[in-house]
C-alpha cells in the first residue's frame, strides 16, 4: 500500500462502511438518521480537527458556528423561503462571518486565553439565539420544510440525504487533507509547533490562522444547515458549551495528528450516547467518567488505544516481566 | 435613580460572587497551569449542601457554614481523583477531562436532588427574624442580605490579599507559581501544596455558592453561567491576578445588572417597545462579551497581565 | 568604503532601573563578519533581540541595507534579508530538516496562500532546500525528522534555514555554543565560507574562534561597546583585558 493509502485507510475504511450501511441493515429511518446525525457532527469535528491539529488552536466555541448555519436556515423558514440556493450559502456566509469576527479578536490571544475567550463568545452566540422570541427561543423551533433544491424536495427523502451528507463529508475531509498539505498547510503548521522560527522566516502566523479559523467556521455552518435538516427542529441548545465540549472530543477521542479521526470520533460518541441513553436515564453517570478515563488513559484516542493495551498486557504478564528481572 | 443605585448594588453583589469563584480558578491556574472547566460545580454543590443542610437544621447560616468542610472534602476527593493526574497534562486534555467531570456531577446532582430548582431558607437576622432591610437612601430599601454579601466581597480580598502576600504560606504559593522546580527543590513537597490551593479555591467557590442560594435559584445548570463568566473575568483581569479578578468581577457583575435593567429602557428611545425589549434582552447578554472583546482587542493579556503566561 | 549593511547608533534600553544596553553603535560591512565579545551579563543577547526585532530600544535607530528598521517588527526585517539563528536551538521538530529548510525557501518564493496543491511536490523548494542543506554537511539526513537530529546537526539546520532564506545579514547568537571540537572546526569552516555571500554579525564566547573568524571585534561590557577594532588590536587592549580578568584566552 502506498504510504499516503497507508496512512487515511481507516478513515476510508469507515467512509465506506457508511456507504454501504444503508444495504447492510442499517436501512430503516431510525439508523439513518443516526447516521447521519454522525456524519453531520463528523463533518464539524473535521474542521475542528483541523484547527486542533493542524494550527494548534483550541477552540471551545464551534459549536456555535453550527448553531448559526441552524439559525439561518430557521431565519429563512420563518421568512417563507426555503430554497436551497439561498439558504446555503447564507448559512455558511453566516457562521463565515461570525468566525471572521470573533477570530479576529481571539487569536490575538493564545493558549489558555484563547480557549476561554472561544468558550466565552460561544456563549455570547447561545444567549442571543435564546434571546429571538420570534425563532422559538429557549423552546426552539421546528421547520416548515426541509430546505429545496430548485424546487425539488430531495432532501425529504432519507436515502438521498444519506448520501449527500457522506459526499459532503468526504469532500471536507479530502479538502482539509489538502489544505495541510499545501504552502498554507505548512505554514500553519509551522506555526503551531514552533511559531518563533515561522516569525524568524518571515512569517506572520496571524493572516494564517484566520483564513484558517473562517474556513471551520463556514464548514460548521455547512454542518449546522444540515443539520437543521436532518432534525428539523433547532433551538439554542445546539449552541451550549456542552456541544462544543462534545465536539472537542470527538476530535481527541479519533487522535489529534489525523483529520479522518474526527469522523471516527463522531461515530464512536453518537452511538455510544444513543445506546447510553437507552439504557440509563442518568445516562451521563456513565458517559462522564467514560470521557474522563478516555482523556486520562488514552492521550492518542480510540486510535491509540490497540498499542497502549498491548502495552498494558507485556507489563502486566509475568513472563515478560521474570525477563526483566 | 434610585432604580440604577439598586442595580448597582446588585451588581456589586453578583461581582463578588463572581470574584469568590474566580479567585481560585485563576489561583489553580497561575499555581498548576491547570484549567479547571469543572471549579462551577464546587459552586453548584456549595449551594445545593448549604441549601439541603439549612432545611434539614432549620437554620440558614448553619447549613452555609457546614457546607464549607463538605466543599472541601468534595473538592480534596475530585483532586485525588482526577485532577492531580492533569497537572502535567495539556491543556486541551485538562479542558475536555474537567469537561467529563462537570457532566458526570450535574448528573448525580439531577438524579439525588431532581431537576427542579432547590428551597432554600430565608436567612435569618440577628434576633432570630427575617434579615428585613436597610433604608440606604430615603424611601429606598435594601436587602440586608445582600449588603451582607457585599461585605465579605470587601472582607474576603482583603485576607486574600494578606494572606498571599504576608504569609509564609502565600509565599510558597507566590512562588511555586513562577518556579515550581525551585519551590520543588527547596523541600517543600509541592504535591501537597497543590493539594491546599486546588481544595482553598474549592471552598471557596462553594462558599461562594452557598451564599448566593438565597439569592439565585439553586439548579443543576447553575454553575455553569457562573464559570464561563469566571472565565470572562480572568481573562479580563489577566491571568494569575487577584487584584485584576476582583475589579474585573466587580465590573462584570455591573455590566450585567445594570446593563440588562438600562438597555431595554435606553433603546427605547430609539426603536417601539417589543422590538426594545427583545433587543435589549439580546444585548444585555452579548454586552458582557463585546466588552471583553473590546479590552482584549486592545490589551490581549488583560487589564493587569504579569504572573504565569497562558 | 562600502556602505555598511547593518548600522546601530546610540542604542539604549533599560529594563526599569537597570541599563541593558548603553548607547551601543556599530556597523557592519557587507562581506565581514563582525562579532560582539563580552563578559556574561554584558547584554549581548538583549542587543541580538533589538537588532532582530524581537525587542524595542528605548533610544537610537538601526539601519538596515539602507532603511530605518527600528519600528518593523521581527517578521518583516526577516523578509528584508536579516536573518537570525538563536541560542538555543529554535527549529521545527514535526518537520523533516528538508522541510525545515524549504519553509524558509517557501517564504521568499512567491505567495502561500495556496490551499490546494502539495507544496511537498514542489520541485523547485526542495531543490533549493538540498542545497542549503549540502552547503553545512546536512544533505544526507535531509529526510529524517527534526527532533532525531543530534544536538549539532540542529544548530547545523539554523545555519541550513539561515541561509536558505538567502539573507543580506546573518545574525547568529553564539552558534559554537556546545559545540565539540570537531563541530566547532566544521562551523568555523562553513562560516569563513559563507562570509563571502553575506555580512555576519555574531556573539559568541569561543575566544579561538571569534579570533580566527573575525575581521571586527566588538566589545560589550554592562552594555556599553568599550572598543571596535580588528583582532590584533582588541588583542592587546588594556580594558578588554580588565574586563575578562582570569580569561586565560586573552593572556
Amino acid at each position: 500500500m502506498t504510504a499516503p493509502l497507508r496512512k487515511h485507510a481507516l478513515a476510508l475504511a469507515t467512509l465506506l462502511a457508511l456507504a454501504a450501511a444503508p444495504f447492510l441493515g442499517f436501512g430503516d429511518g431510525f439508523a439513518l438518521s443516526l447516521l447521519a446525525r454522525a456524519m453531520i457532527l463528523g463533518m464539524a469535528a473535521v474542521s475542528l480537527s483541523l484547527l486542533v491539529g493542524g494550527a494548534g488552536l483550541v477552540s471551545l466555541g464551534h459549536a456555535a458556528t453550527m448553531g448559526i448555519g441552524a439559525y439561518a436556515v430557521v431565519a429563512f423558514d420563518a421568512a417563507g423561503i426555503s430554497e436551497g440556493l439561498i439558504v446555503f450559502p447564507a448559512a455558511i456566509a453566516a457562521a463565515a462571518a461570525y468566525a471572521l469576527v470573533t477570530g479576529a479578536v481571539s487569536l490575538r490571544t493564545s493558549g489558555v486565553h484563547f480557549i476561554m475567550i472561544t468558550l466565552a463568545f460561544g456563549q455570547m452566540a447561545f444567549f442571543t439565539t435564546s434571546s429571538f422570541s420570534s425563532l422559538g427561543g429557549d423552546d426552539g423551533y421546528t421547520l416548515y420544510a426541509r430546505t429545496e433544491w430548485l424546487g425539488t424536495r430531495i432532501m425529504d427523502n432519507r436515502l438521498t440525504f444519506h448520501f449527500l451528507c457522506l459526499g459532503l463529508l468526504a469532500l471536507v475531509w479530502m479538502g482539509g487533507n489538502l489544505l495541510l498539505g499545501s504552502r498554507f498547510g505548512r505554514v500553519l503548521r509551522a506555526a503551531r509547533e514552533n511559531p518563533q522560527r515561522a516569525l524568524a522566516v518571515g512569517f506572520q502566523p496571524y493572516p494564517y490562522r484566520l483564513i484558517a479559523y473562517v474556513m471551520a467556521g463556514a464548514v460548521g455552518g455547512l454542518a449546522g444547515a444540515l443539520l437543521a435538516n436532518a432534525t428539523e427542529f433547532v433551538s439554542p441548545a445546539l449552541l451550549s458549551w456542552t456541544r462544543s465540549g462534545e465536539l472537542l472530543f470527538m476530535v481527541i477521542l479519533g487522535g489529534v495528528g489525523q483529520l479522518g479521526g474526527a469522523i471516527l470520533g463522531a461515530l464512536a460518541i453518537v452511538l455510544l450516547e444513543e445506546s447510553l441513553s437507552h439504557l440509563l436515564v442518568y445516562w451521563r453517570l456513565v458517559f462522564g467518567p467514560l470521557l474522563v478515563l478516555s482523556v486520562l488513559f488514552l492521550p492518542d484516542g480510540l486510535i491509540g488505544a490497540p498499542l497502549r493495551l498491548r502495552a498494558a498486557l507485556r507489563f502486566a504478564s509475568p513472563k515478560r516481566r521474570n525477563a526483566d528481572a | 435613580m434610585s432604580m440604577l443605585l439598586v442595580q448597582a448594588l446588585n451588581g456589586l453583589q453578583f461581582g463578588v460572587l463572581l470574584f469568590l469563584v474566580a479567585a481560585g480558578l485563576s489561583l489553580v491556574f497561575g499555581v498548576m497551569d491547570l484549567i479547571n472547566l469543572a471549579h462551577g460545580v464546587q459552586y453548584m454543590l456549595g449551594a445545593y449542601v448549604a441549601a439541603t443542610l439549612g432545611v434539614w437544621t432549620g437554620s440558614f447560616w448553619l447549613g452555609a457554614l457546614l457546607a464549607l468542610p463538605v466543599a472541601l472534602l468534595v473538592g480534596l476527593a475530585l483532586e485525588w481523583l482526577v485532577f492531580r493526574h492533569l497537572y502535567r497534562r495539556d491543556h486541551l486534555s485538562q479542558v475536555l477531562a474537567t469537561f467529563g467531570v462537570i457532566l458526570t456531577v450535574e448528573e448525580a446532582t439531577r438524579a439525588l436532588w431532581g431537576s427542579a430548582p432547590q428551597t432554600v431558607l430565608e436567612p435569618s437576622g440577628l434576633s432570630g427574624g427575617p434579615m428585613g432591610g436597610v433604608e440606604i437612601v430615603p424611601g429606598l430599601i435594601y436587602p440586608t442580605y445582600r449588603l451582607v454579601i457585599i461585605g465579605v466581597g470587601i472582607v474576603v480580598p482583603l485576607l486574600l490579599w494578606f494572606l498571599v502576600e504576608r504569609t509564609r504560606a502565600g509565599m510558597l504559593v507566590r512562588a511555586g507559581a513562577t518556579h515550581p522546580a525551585m519551590v520543588s527543590a527547596l523541600g517543600v513537597d509541592i504535591r501537597r501544596l497543590f493539594t491546599i490551593v486546588f481544595a482553598f479555591g474549592a471552598m471557596l467557590a462553594g462558599f461562594a455558592g452557598a451564599l448566593a442560594s438565597p439569592v439565585f435559584p439553586v439548579a443543576p445548570g447553575m454553575g455553569d453561567t457562573v464559570l464561563i463568566l469566571c472565565f470572562v473575568v480572568i481573562v479580563i483581569g489577566g491571568v494569575g491576578s487577584i487584584r485584576g479578578a476582583f475589579i474585573a468581577a466587580l465590573l462584570v457583575g455591573l455590566l450585567d445588572s445594570v446593563g440588562r435593567a438600562m438597555l431595554p429602557d435606553l433603546l427605547r428611545l430609539l426603536l417601539d417597545p417589543s422590538s426594545a425589549r427583545q433587543t435589549g434582552a439580546a444585548l444585555a447578554s452579548m454586552l458582557v462579551y463585546i466588552v471583553m472583546a473590546g479590552i482584549l482587542f486592545f490589551r490581549p493579556a488583560g487589564l493587569f497581565p504579569g504572573g504565569r503566561s497562558a | 568604503m562600502p556602505d555598511p549593511l547593518l548600522e546601530l547608533r546610540d542604542l539604549s534600553k533599560n529594563f526599569g532601573a537597570l541599563t541593558v544596553t548603553s548607547d551601543v553603535s556599530l556597523t557592519v560591512l557587507p562581506g565581514e563578519i563582525h562579532a560582539i565579545i563580552g563578559p556574561n551579563g554584558a547584554g549581548k543577547t538583549t542587543l541580538i533581540h533589538q537588532i532582530s526585532g524581537t525587542l524595542r530600544p528605548d533610544l537610537g535607530t538601526i539601519r538596515f541595507a539602507g532603511q530605518d528598521v527600528t519600528a518593523l517588527p521581527f517578521e518583516r526585517r526577516a523578509r528584508l534579508g536579516l536573518a537570525r539563528s538563536f541560542q538555543i536551538t529554535s527549529i521545527v521538530p514535526g518537520f523533516t530538516a528538508l522541510e525545515n529548510v524549504a519553509l524558509a525557501v517557501q517564504a521568499r518564493s512567491g505567495s502561500s496562500f495556496r490551499f490546494l496543491r502539495p507544496v511537498a511536490n514542489e520541485e523547485a523548494l526542495n531543490d533549493e532546500a538540498r542545497t542549503a542543506l549540502d552547503s553545512v554537511g546536512l544533505g544526507r539526513v535531509a529526510d529524517r525528522s527534526a527532533a532525531a537530529l543530534s544536538h549539532g546537526e540542529k544548530r547545523q539546520l539554523e545555519l541550513a534555514i539561515a541561509i536558505a532564506m538567502k539573507p543580506r545579514l546573518l545574525l547568529l547568537d553564539e552558534p559554537l555554543a556546545g559545540a565539540g571540537p570537531e563541530e566547532t572546526e566544521r562551523l568555523i569552516g562553513i562560516l569563513r565560507e559563507l562570509r563571502s555571500r553575506y555580512g555576519i554579525l555574531l556573539v559568541e564566547h569561543d575566544m579561538q574562534a571569534v579570533f580566527a573568524l573575525a575581521d571586527r571585534i566588538s566589545v560589550l561590557v554592562y552594555g556599553r561597546v568599550i572598543v571596535t577594532g580588528m583582532v590584533d588590536e582588541i588583542r592587546g587592549h588594556p580594558e578588554v583585558r580588565t574586563a575578562y580578568l582570569g580569561e586565560d584566552a586573552l593572556a
